[in-house]
């Protein structure tokens, strides 16, 4: 959806740590809910452009996809929300509450030893 | 090596988005963020909404585009203050473009600001710009699975505008599939059924707005 602002903002925060650590970024891992969801070949695209001639260069993502809960009015029961099912896991109420959907966050990065 | 950060990813824009937040409420203002599709009319609405609204509250205008200022334009020949952001290409409004238009409108002498962003419906929903509330806004010209195709906008909205209800015998538009898919997905925002053009049901839509401004005002 908005896979280049993304890019563009976890690239200037690698190359921050990258000077802090003084050490060659090889890997990082993101994490997206589902409202804000990322197209990993998207995202992936996008990511490799804003690298090159960078630091970064060469380097590989992963994007984790963190599954939207919901909780039942009914049963109380916390599931994952299914779009193509939009009921309780349970009871198969459709009154339900969703849990906050997962930020977008930058989780990890890997360093060269 | 490993470094754990779990850092917010749009953090820059959210940090900004908390200054306009506080501007807000620090001057008792009323932001409405706009969100929908290209040609579902937003600017129809903002500008019947001036025209109609003017003598009760003082509303100000952001206007995001691409390109051109005619949305502004529309919007000053209605009665208001506008500003107009052109974007160049970038499909979304950003915490940072709004901070500095709301200087340049002069946004404290505002009782409402409404933001009208780029018509899209799905990258401008991951921008938090401060607002106090979010408006989607869809057109019955679209079509009625636009709830369900785009979860994540219509359950982000503090209130949502099905528009152009004025169309509704000749177009094929099922508006029970609409509300009960929107209900899923957000089950607390009001719906109002309006027509920007004739101002078919616009006087819920007024009275929302009101009651809201009224709260901001009230505030503190």
């Amino acid at each position: 959806m908005h896979e280049t602002a993304v890019a563009e903002s976890i690239l200037r925060t690698i190359i921050e740590q990258a000077k802090q650590v003084k050490a060659k970024p090889t890997s990082a891992v993101i994490s997206c809910g589902q409202f804000n969801a990322l197209n990993d070949e998207v995202m992936g695209f996008a990511f490799e452009t804003a690298a090159a001639g960078t630091v970064c260069e060469g380097m590989t993502l992963e994007i984790k996809h963190i599954p939207l809960r919901a909780t039942c009015k009914k049963c109380h029961t916390t599931f994952e929300f299914d779009v193509y099912k939009p009921a309780c896991s349970q009871c198969d109420s459709e009154a339900f509450d969703f849990e906050p959907d997962a930020p977008l966050l930058l989780e990890t990065i890997e360093f060269e030893d | 090596m490993k470094v754990s950060l779990n850092q917010k990813i749009l953090s820059r824009n959210e940090e900004c988005a908390q200054k306009n937040k506080a501007f807000f409420k620090d001057n008792n203002i009323l932001c409405l963020n706009v969100i929908s599709s290209p040609g579902s009319g937003k600017t129809t609405t903002i500008a019947r909404t001036i025209r109609d609204l003017n003598s009760q509250v003082k509303i100000g205008v952001i206007e995001g585009d691409i390109k051109t200022d005619t949305d502004a334009q529309k919007i000053r020949a209605a009665g208001a203050e506008a500003v107009q952001i052109e974007t160049q290409g970038a499909c979304h409004l950003s915490a940072e473009q709004v901070y500095n238009a709301l200087k340049t409108l002069e946004a404290e002498k505002m009782d409402v600001v409404i933001i009208e962003n780029v018509g899209n419906l799905v990258c401008p929903s991951a921008f938090d710009l401060g607002e106090t509330l979010r408006v989607i806004l869809l057109s019955v010209p679209e079509g009625d699975d636009k709830p369900v195709k785009y979860p994540g906008t219509f359950a982000e909205a503090d209130v949502v505008l099905i528009n152009k209800i004025d169309l509704m015998d000749y177009i094929d538009f099922n508006l029970e599939r609409v509300l009960a898919d929107i209900h899923v997905v957000n089950p607390n925002a009001p719906i109002f059924q309006v027509s920007a053009t004739t101002g078919e049901g616009m006087e819920q839509w007024y009275d929302w707005l009101l009651s809201k401004s009224e709260a901001a005002r009230a505030a503190r």
